[in-house]
């Protein structure tokens, strides 16, 4: 059956902030849907509150709602556009939340608004823990023993250890293993607490099984497809989120997995999956061959994002096509162009997902993992061999780890695949491993000692090891096992090993002879990508990335992306005319710089990741666009920036360097207490503190001691500049004082505290630190504004956190402006107005872990948030109201505002 | 130990041998199939074959005596981009077959797919790369070979003795989850050769022709008793047995360029627009046709998957329904035409 064209118009809802649980996976599915429902002809509305998608600019939708997800609001919404359907399945849980909550309060009915790609039944079916068992094992698949439990009376009984499930809740929020009664009846009430419904299930572990997934895809003719396969590499216990996972599954035999693929298809059909994806988790025992279904979500989920990136296989896209009547059989599948997407595709290479922590930010010491997800972020590796994605996925992570103690190798702790890999090295025992990876483990510890006997540097590259680890055991530089070792080929992403003619480019790189090289029409610019999210670096830097690429594309440039992070636009293959799906290290930020011989690397976009690696690329010869490094250097130098300022005549705190605790306490003796402790070159503010007194004032490490302003305001503003002059796109100012995270502080637009005059001041002021820096492209600078006097805290040459916010506040495309200027463009080349005049009052606010770390909403000089939401209203105090209701942190507050709309 | 894989058109990989020593000479084909490895290696209509898994990771999961769809392995040589043992590599060293471990694989499939299957020579150890081109050049292509006596069974056995309908599968190469599935169903299951004759056949209730290797159009007697046979008895034809009935029935078959090998082919049932994922094997095809007979079509390239000549009862696909390996998608075929024989013959 052809599309649909009783339909004309369709409302998206997304995801909301970034959340632990619910990441950018979401912005990457609901952009896609509204990318290919609009080229279908329908009329998409969008409403979303976060700010740091690239979904929630203007372009993506005909009318986008920057708006709190709530009941009301989205009622609102509906009334005013009168949508014809509503598409539920590519916003994660909250959408579906929402959506059940919409259609419950007969808003749906009222508006006669048809839900698409899911039905409210189906939605029950697969969350209502008692209603998925029932409808499962009627088509005979079997699910592990278990009780519903609505209070924590009724326990008795209860075979321990338990896992606690609380129904309807994100990424497991509020579960967990129990091994006694006390620990149950504790995590029990918790659960009804985190359970909307006020519903848990009380499950037998089934520890030490093993963890399987299936996704699948659904058209209204029944037609079932898996798109692939993830196995976790940890047992059940461990959230699959937090598990180290490898698609497709590498253990299981034909037959038994054909026998998941059956199970899976026939759960869909039981919860009554109408369309597009669903995924199902199971536990499977290899030893009695016993299965259970674990899990099932009716809907684009986390997994769905990484095995669209680890197939090529377009989820989101398909899904929401398949939402709007077509067959699987009558669309095309992008990559091969001939084929259909009723297929599934075959691999012939390894795609591994290594999770990312950030325990420490929360201070939380003997983290274990469990049940309930703790990941912010996620690295992907492709290789030829399992050892090669693993090690990708690994150094992907960003994120070395050092003191490893091999003794809690058999623990659920963050690190556990570090301490294996290196119990292998040690000839340790691997426990709670499956026997393929720990053979996989042992043969990593193999080839490097090989390698060490050998010096075969060749063998060691095709098996997989990478440059940092060639360099280690031969004790010699990087540099010089790059200078001994050949060059690897670039193969593509095609979702069918090479059976047919590959038309997308999507790429990874391995040791084997390079497929044919695509053509090539215009000079090609590589923009380095920001990796995992991480607390402090999420997915405005990928905004910016993502929004680099389109906008280089249209300049004339053949756009080449490089990310390690499957959940995010960028490493969509569409965003990009090319994509490699690699770690970002210097090692293959120069392989892929030498296969495309660019005209120039933007570094700019990605956080501090890719500026970690600019002068290791610039030093290779190849040009960074807009000549970064010096302005690098004259903002990160302490000393040459206080120079600059002082040559300027701006104040800045008073500050000096410490490397012991006696000169911390000189230096807070001359500038005065309170102190800023900070470590140089950080990332969301680690280790910073505020010190009072100089008993507080204790170093373990070299750090900065900053004069600390006590109770002023801070402003965030951010540039365009040339190198010569820069033109502020915006000054938001932010609603806690100094000393707040600037990550974790509310912001608003127009800042309340800037006179006229004041703005005339920063506005001088960022001209001249422009100009002093050099700076090409975007800058920020963070202002304090203490008794009517500014001081500027710092200078970012880069892309920083507040540009989507402030690009959608005033309609500016920042990002877009920033590419011509790094490309050499004047800033009177853009046709900029005078000056930059937000649409209506904006505000934005952040929003935190606090259901899974505890004191994660307290905040501080040390940044904790994982997201944000924006909201306006007519005047700023309503536009805050807005966005606290936004954040969840108020019921009510504001009132719906205009939509931006598509140019 | 080092080895190599020579083709006809000169390239040479290289590789590591795993198993046993020696060359093996056959049609170099890959197979897109991610699990199943050693269905794969003892499918008899991998005959004469040297498979390459574009799957990088073979052997991770073992052995067991009960994956083996025939009672040895058929494929000459096993080309890997990475072999995993010892079981597996064990498992083909004591069965004398030649494999090779990282081949470039991929590398390996652009070449097949852009030139077609090529005849090819493994060589495990020592050889020089020379001789190996000019044996694979000497060897005869694939197109008009008659593979299927040798691969079938000598003799008719029973398989199994007791059902609700009786078949007899003529054994042109037959996998064991074909005689799975059809006892599975309910049939009391007789193996005879590929050269069994319509008066033995036509004592059954229905026919069961099955899969196997090589060309099917020299295969004129078969086709003869096939020709025979229809309308005096309900016929299933698989794979092969697909062929050999379009051939009797008035299609025509060409060779693939490359071949359908893997467990992700979807294919087109016409009378109701479902999708089924398939498991192929097959390098050999019925040309496409508009013709009503024609029940399932390639989404890949439009070759006939099935036909069905109601009024005759007799129909076939050229997928396997049995799977192993694949998916189970098409499972019900069988069972429904066990189902139907049986009707039949009740009534």
């Amino acid at each position: 059956m052809p599309k649909r064209t009783d339909l004309r118009s369709v409302l998206i809802v997304g995801s909301g902030p970034i959340r632990i649980g619910q990441g950018c996976e979401f912005d990457y599915a609901g952009a896609q849907a509204c990318r290919v429902l609009r080229r279908e002809g329908y009329r998409v509305a969008l409403v979303n509150s976060n700010p740091a998608t690239i979904m929630t600019d203007p372009e993506w939708a005909d009318a986008t709602y920057l708006e709190p997800l709530d009941v009301e609001t989205v009622a609102e919404i509906i009334e005013r556009e009168r949508p014809d359907a509503l598409l539920p399945t590519l916003g994660g849980q909250t959408a579906l939340n929402l959506t059940v909550e919409l259609a419950e309060a007969g808003v749906l009915s009222r508006f006669g608004v048809e839900l698409i790609g899911a039905d409210v039944d189906a939605i029950r079916r697969a969350e209502d823990r008692l209603a998925f068992r029932a409808a499962v094992t009627a088509v005979g698949v079997p699910v592990p023993e278990s009780r519903v439990v609505s209070s924590t009376s009724d326990l008795d009984g209860v075979s321990l250890p338990a896992v606690v499930r609380p129904a309807f809740t994100l990424g497991g929020t509020g579960g967990g293993i129990a091994h006694d009664r006390m620990e149950l009846e504790a995590l029990v009430a918790r659960g009804l607490a985190a359970s909307p419904i006020g519903q848990v299930l009380v499950e037998r572990l089934l520890e030490g099984w093993q963890e399987h997934e299936l996704e699948v895809m659904i058209d209204t003719a029944g037609n079932c497809v898996v798109v692939c396969s993830i196995e976790n590499l940890d047992p059940m216990g461990v959230h699959t989120g937090d598990s180290w996972t490898v698609a497709p599954q590498q253990t299981l035999p034909d037959g038994e997995y054909q026998r998941l693929r059956e199970a899976a298809f026939a759960c869909a059909r039981a919860v009554g999956v109408a369309t597009g994806g669903a995924n199902v988790q199971f536990a499977y025992d290899a030893a009695s061959k016993e299965l259970a279904v674990i899990e099932m979500n009716p809907r684009v989920s986390r997994s769905s994002a990484l095995a669209s990136k680890a197939t090529g296989f377009p989820i989101a896209k398909i899904a929401a096509l398949l939402a709007v009547g077509y067959m699987l059989d009558e669309l095309p599948n992008d990559i091969t162009g001939k084929t259909t997407a009723a297929f599934e595709p075959a691999l012939d290479y390894v795609a591994v997902k290594a999770p990312r922590f950030d325990f420490a930010k929360f201070g939380v010491v003997d983290a274990r993992l469990g049940t309930e997800m703790r990941a912010v972020g996620e690295s992907l590796g492709l290789g030829r061999t399992f050892a090669e994605a693993f090690l990708k996925a690994l150094e992907g992570r960003e994120q070395p780890t050092v003191d490893l103690d091999p003794s809690r190798r058999g623990d659920p702790v963050p690190e556990r695949w570090d301490l294996l890999l290196e119990s292998a090295r040690r000839g340790l025992d691997l426990p709670g491993v499956h026997p393929y990876f720990a053979d996989e483990l042992r043969a990593v510890a193999r080839a490097e000692r090989e390698l060490a006997a050998t010096g075969d540097i060749a063998n060691a590259k095709r098996f997989g090891l990478p440059d940092a680890t060639v360099a280690r055991v031969l004790a010699i530089g990087e540099d010089e096992v790059r200078g001994r070792r050949a060059r690897p080929g670039r193969l593509a992403v095609d979702s069918c090993a090479a059976e047919f003619e590959a038309r997308t480019p999507y790429f990874y790189l391995s040791y084997e002879a390079s497929d044919p090289a695509p053509a090539r029409s215009h000079p090609a610019i590589v923009i380095l990508g920001s990796g995992p999210n991480r607390i402090g670096q999420g997915i405005e830097f990928d905004y910016c990335c993502s929004r680099a690429a389109l906008a280089l594309r249209r300049l004339g440039y053949e756009t080449v992306l490089l990310n390690s992070n499957p959940e995010t636009v960028s490493t969509d293959y569409d965003t990009s005319d090319r994509l490699y799906l690699e770690p970002l290290t210097l090692e293959r930020a120069l392989d892929v710089c030498e296969l495309e011989q660019p005209e120039g690397v933007v570094v700019q976009f990605g956080g501090q990741t890719p500026l970690a690696l600019a002068p290791g690329v610039a030093g290779a010869g190849f040009e960074l666009l807009g000549d970064p490094l010096p302005a690098i250097d004259r903002a990160e130098d302490r000393g040459l920036f206080g120079a600059l300022l002082g040559d300027l005549g701006v104040r800045a705190p008073a500050w000096g360097t410490a490397t012991t605790t006696a000169e911390a306490r000189a230096v807070a003796d001359r500038v005065g207490y309170p102190v800023l402790l900070r470590p140089h070159h950080v990332l969301g503010g680690r280790g910073m503190r505020i010190v009072r007194r100089p008993e507080d004032l204790e170093l373990d490490e070299p750090a900065l001691v900053d004069e600390f302003l006590e109770g002023a305001l801070e402003l965030d503003v951010d540039i365009l500049c040339d190198g010569e002059s820069g033109w502020v796109g915006g000054i938001l100012e932010h609603v806690e004082p100094a000393g707040i995270h600037s990550g974790d502080s509310a912001c608003v637009i127009p800042a309340p505290s800037v006179t006229p005059g004041l703005e005339a001041e920063i506005r001088e002021l960022s001209g001249a630190i422009a100009a002093g820096l050099g700076a090409r492209g975007l800058l920020n600078l963070q202002l304090a504004l203490q008794g009517g006097e500014l001081f500027v805290l710092e200078a970012n040459p880069r892309a920083s956190r507040t540009v989507p916010f402030l690009a959608k506040a005033t309609g500016i495309p920042l990002v877009d402006h920033a590419c011509r200027l790094l490309l050499g463009a004047g800033i009177e080349e853009l046709a900029l107005p005078p000056r930059a005049t937000p649409t209506r009052a904006w505000a934005k606010e952040s929003v935190f872990p606090e259901e899974r770390f505890a004191n994660a909403a307290h905040r501080g000089p040390e940044m904790h948030s994982t997201g944000e939401v924006m909201a306006s209203g007519s005047t700023v105090s309503q536009a805050y109201a807005r966005a606290l209701r936004a954040s969840g942190r108020a019921r009510r507050g504001g009132s719906i505002g205009v939509p931006l709309q598509a140019g | 130990m080092t080895g190599f894989l020579a083709l006809e058109d000169g390239t040479v990989f290289r590789g590591d041998s795993v198993a046993a020593e020696g060359f093996a000479v056959g049609e170099a084909v890959f197979t897109t199939a991610m699990t199943g490895y050693q269905e794969v290696v003892t499918d008899p209509s991998f005959a004469e074959q040297l498979v390459c898994f574009t799957a990088p990771m073979i052997g991770n999961y073992g052995v067991a005596e009960g994956r083996s769809e025939s009672a040895r392995p058929h494929a000459r040589a096993v080309l890997m981009r990475e072999a995993r043992g010892p079981a597996w590599t064990d498992w083909l060293h004591e069965r004398g077959i030649v494999a090779l471990s990282g081949i470039d694989t991929r590398s390996l499939v652009l070449k097949l797919r852009e030139a077609g299957a090529m005849r090819a020579v493994t060589v495990a150890g020592a050889g020089s790369a020379e001789q190996a081109i000019s044996v694979a050049r000497s060897q005869p292509s694939m197109v008009g070979r008659a593979l299927a006596p040798e691969v079938s069974t000598r003799t008719p056995y029973i398989y199994s003795d007791a059902g609700v309908a009786r078949i007899a599968v003529v054994d042109y190469g037959c996998k064991r989850s074909i005689l799975r599935r059809v006892a599975g169903a309910g049939g009391a299951v007789t193996v005879f050769p590929h050269d069994a004759t319509a008066d033995e056949l036509l004592r059954f209730d229905g026919v069961l022709l099955s899969n196997g290797p090589g060309d099917p159009e020299p295969l004129v007697d078969e086709i003869a008793v096939v020709r025979d046979l229809i309308g005096r008895v309900p016929l299933l034809g698989i794979c092969l047995g697909h062929q050999l009935l379009a051939l009797a029935a008035g299609h025509e078959t060409f060779k693939l360029p490359f071949g359908h090998r893997g467990a992700n082919h979807p294919v087109l049932e016409r009378a109701t627009g479902r999708v089924l994922v398939t498991s192929q094997n097959h390098g050999f095809a019925v040309a496409p046709s508009e013709s009503r007979e024609a029940t399932y079509v390639s989404l890949y390239d439009g070759t006939v998957e099935g036909l069905d000549l109601p009024l005759e009862h007799a129909r076939s696909v050229q997928f396997h329904p049995e799977a192993g390996p694949g998916p189970h998608d098409a499972w019900p075929i069988i069972e429904q035409w066990v189902e139907e024989v049986a009707y039949a013959q009740a009534a």
